[in-house]
């Protein structure tokens, strides 16, 4: 699972980012194995996903989304 | 006792509120230049710590590592690394919500060898966030100097400026040993490269694109011919790394309670960042800005226009007839009164852009539109360029530099210019007022609605050219966007204010520069040219056979000196090519002078119908409403060449200033001239189309 699969509001830890795909400076605002992350809003259209991790609110793409291995938590309610 | 000066770098993530604390230390005793080489603007300012130290204080651009991803946040890496200009002391600003994150640009300074003071801002909001900070263990972990402050309300400055007064205790040890990276690498790098820290090695080594060591130095680095993913994973390692020792630094000092405070961001997240309720906020926004400045703007531009034309009047009464006069009062006078009149309209935009960045709202509108700016090859972040671009295209070309992909931020930078920019709307305003009826359909003016549509139409331009240039300009690179979501807050007015007069100021004095050069020219150009007075006293002659009022007389020798000038031929040489868009040869005129800059083109109407015109009265509206057609005997400006002459202007890139930028940032030549012959031959042929549905 990876973060590109969460939903609005679902919470998920952060397991292994690939190094080689994803920006280093994703991992320089706090985007790091161990970290919990949540999803807060979702852009029409597939467009970027807007969260918090490490305390930093981040929105990023889907395709960079998708690079990031995740292991859901719980679902939050609703934001 | 001698002054002493000290420079001091400010350095800090984006939104940590640096521009705040810059502000709060130098007022407005603050100047813009420019780094050799680059037009990136280089913020300087000064500040008076004690009787005896005064400080030489660099703003830097806002960073989130010294690993650079954008042209922006390479100039803090070349800055902090040039041995010739070091700064003695560096002050890394931090916030409290971010102090973690905050602190990886901290540690990567103090291993750079530098007495750095961390400086943690927004002091104010530690009460409602929750936050808790122990600042004397913090100073004792990080082995250096810790001050709160609240930079907007002017807290803690003085406490700041005690430590600069105290700057030569500043301890400048490194806090993180390589070892816990690689441990062979940085032995090796120690033996290469020995007596500096070790991290000025191994940024070198990380990014060979900026030299940071001597020649020598450097090959010997190179010849380690460490893979690219090789370089990715060690600096990933690095990000660790710090990261674990920030950890346990902050264990115990910082304490934040989490249910606190996020309450505010939330709530206005929801409907911001709403799916659909998002984009309608955003599309009203946009509405009201440019509502705004049409309405705000004509009050001042008026009274601007007026004054300069009482200006004119009253020179012309009180000094002696002459070509010294004329110069003053065709030339010098209406030219400074052509830049000054965009004053209004440019310091109303940059007030709403200050406004938008100073609460975080531009983030969200990022975010938003990523995904629509994508299919026409650009990213969320154009949006602050071409919203900026609505004001003036050469400090939105500028504002591309966020974006860190190099197509898409091509593309930004080649279809910005058909933004419609405040140099556009005068000459728009103008046209509209000469050929569009004033009065009302359903609930809009008709005047309006026109200007809106215009608007309309450059930013449909901008798009469709971008969609047109992915055809062309494919993608090298993987793109990567992030972007964060700083939290919202009140406006700064200080903030507002210094930025406002800082882009203004950058108006008059760089883009003006060329406006009054041009006027000078021209007026020169319009009253001389190949004529001598045998010509014309050989042609009043010829007058006074006919038997014409002495009034009428006057004017018909000016009309034909003006006409034999040199801008005249020059005007009458492109007739062909300006006939078939329905315009005279002084409209000619008007269009070779606007290539220098749009706005221009009411300057030279108004040097043209002031050396040529029959009364010295009146606006330039009201000179060029008398214009008649020399064939026809109706007025000139009828409705097929005034929506020809609005379409050409929507389309044509007249901009010598934002060619210049174009060239600087995309460094060829080849951008600025595809954006020349490109947007004005399509011009050219729209226009043509367009006269001839109206005709």
């Amino acid at each position: 699972m990876t973060i590109a699969d969460l939903n609005v509001g679902d919470i998920a830890q952060v397991v292994a980012c690939k190094a080689t795909e994803i920006p280093l400076k994703l991992m320089e605002m706090g985007c790091l194995p161990e970290q919990k992350i949540k999803i807060l809003q979702l852009a029409v259209a597939n467009g970027p996903i807007y969260l918090e991790v490490n305390g930093s609110f981040i929105a990023i793409r889907k395709e960079t989304a998708s690079q990031i291995q995740v292991k859901y938590l719980k679902q939050g309610a609703n934001g | 006792m001698a002054k002493k000066t000290v420079n001091i770098a400010l350095v800090g993530n984006p939104n940590t509120g640096k521009t705040s604390l810059f502000n709060a230390l130098t007022g407005l005793k603050q100047k813009v230049g420019n780094y050799p080489g680059i037009t990136v603007s280089k913020k300087e300012g000064f500040a008076k710590i004690t009787a005896g130290l005064e400080a030489n204080i660099i703003d830097l651009p806002g960073t989130y590592s010294l690993n650079p991803s954008s042209i922006d946040e390479t100039i803090v890496l070349n800055y902090l690394l040039d041995k010739k200009n070091k700064p003695d002391i560096v002050l890394v600003v931090a916030e409290v919500e971010h102090l973690k994150r905050n602190l990886l640009l901290f540690t990567q300074i103090k291993d750079l060898g530098y007495p750095a003071i961390l400086v943690i801002n927004m002091a104010d909001q530690l009460d409602r966030k929750g936050i808790s900070i122990d600042i004397e263990a913090l100073k004792k972990q990080l082995d250096s100097e810790v001050v709160l402050v609240s930079a907007r309300k002017n807290k803690g400055i003085d406490q700041l400026k005690q430590v600069l007064a105290n700057h030569k205790m500043l301890p400048s040890q490194a806090l993180i040993k390589g070892e816990a990276i690689d441990k062979d690498l940085f032995e090796t790098l120690e033996k290469i490269v020995p007596n500096q820290p070790l991290y000025i090695s191994w940024l070198a080594l990380t990014h060979p694109e900026v030299s940071l060591l001597s020649a020598e130095g450097q090959k010997k680095l190179n010849d380690l011919a460490l893979s690219k993913n090789k370089i990715k994973q060690l600096q990933n390692r690095e990000t660790i790394v710090r990261y674990q020792v920030i950890n346990t630094i902050l264990k115990g000092i910082y304490i934040k309670d989490y249910m606190k405070g996020s309450g505010l961001r939330s709530k206005l997240d929801r409907i911001l960042t709403h799916q659909f309720w998002g984009y309608v906020i955003f599309f009203l926004i946009l509405v009201t800005i440019f509502q705004s400045v049409f309405a705000w703007a004509s009050i001042p531009m008026d009274y601007i226009d007026g004054l300069f034309s009482d200006i004119v009047h009253l020179l012309e009464q009180k000094l002696p007839a002459g070509k010294l006069t004329d110069l003053i009062t065709q030339g010098i006078v209406p030219g400074i009164g052509g830049v000054l009149i965009f004053v209004p309209q440019i310091a109303i935009l940059f007030f709403f852009i200050a406004l938008l960045e100073e609460t975080g709202y531009m983030s969200r509108a990022v975010f938003l539109m990523d995904k629509v700016m994508r299919k026409f090859g650009m990213s969320g972040k154009s949006v602050v360029p071409l919203v900026a671009g609505t004001a003036c295209a050469v400090p939105a070309i500028m504002a591309t530099r966020t974006i860190s992909n190099w197509r898409d931020r091509l593309i930004t930078i080649l279809v910005t210019p058909f933004t419609t920019c405040s140099a556009r709307l005068p000459v728009y305003a103008i046209i509209i007022a000469l050929v569009i009826p004033d009065k009302t359909v359903g609930i809009f003016n008709l005047q309006g609605l026109v200007l809106m549509i215009l608007y309309l139409l450059g930013f449909f331009m901008a798009l469709l050219s971008g969609y047109i240039l992915t055809w062309f300009l494919k993608q090298q690179n993987k793109t990567f966007f992030i972007i964060e979501m700083p939290s919202y807050k009140i406006p700064s007015f200080r903030n507002i204010f210094i930025r406002i007069v800082e882009k203004t100021k950058a108006f008059v004095f760089g883009a003006g520069k060329i406006i009054f050069t041009i006027s000078i020219i021209l007026w020169f150009l319009a009253s001389y040219g190949f004529y001598t007075k045998q010509d014309v006293s050989n042609y009043e002659e010829t007058l006074l056979e006919k038997k014409r009022s002495p009034k009428a007389l006057d004017a018909a020798v000016a009309n034909y000196k003006l006409e034999h000038s040199y801008i005249g031929t020059a005007g009458k040489l492109i007739e062909p090519l300006t006939k078939p868009l329905g315009y005279d040869w002084k409209i000619g005129v008007g269009l070779i002078s606007s290539f220098a800059a749009r706005e221009v083109f009411v300057g030279t109407m108004a040097t043209l119908y002031s050396v040529g015109g029959q009364d010295d009265e009146g606006t330039i509206k009201e000179r060029m409403a008398a214009e008649t057609n020399t064939e026809t005997g109706k007025p000139l400006y009828n409705l097929p060449v005034g929506m020809s002459l609005l379409i050409f202007y929507a389309f044509a890139m007249q901009c010598l200033s934002t060619l210049a930028i174009v060239k600087k940032e995309t460094n060829s030549w080849k951008w600025p001239l595809i954006q020349l012959f490109g947007m004005s031959g399509f011009a050219y042929l729209m226009a043509f189309i367009t006269y001839h549905i109206f005709s």
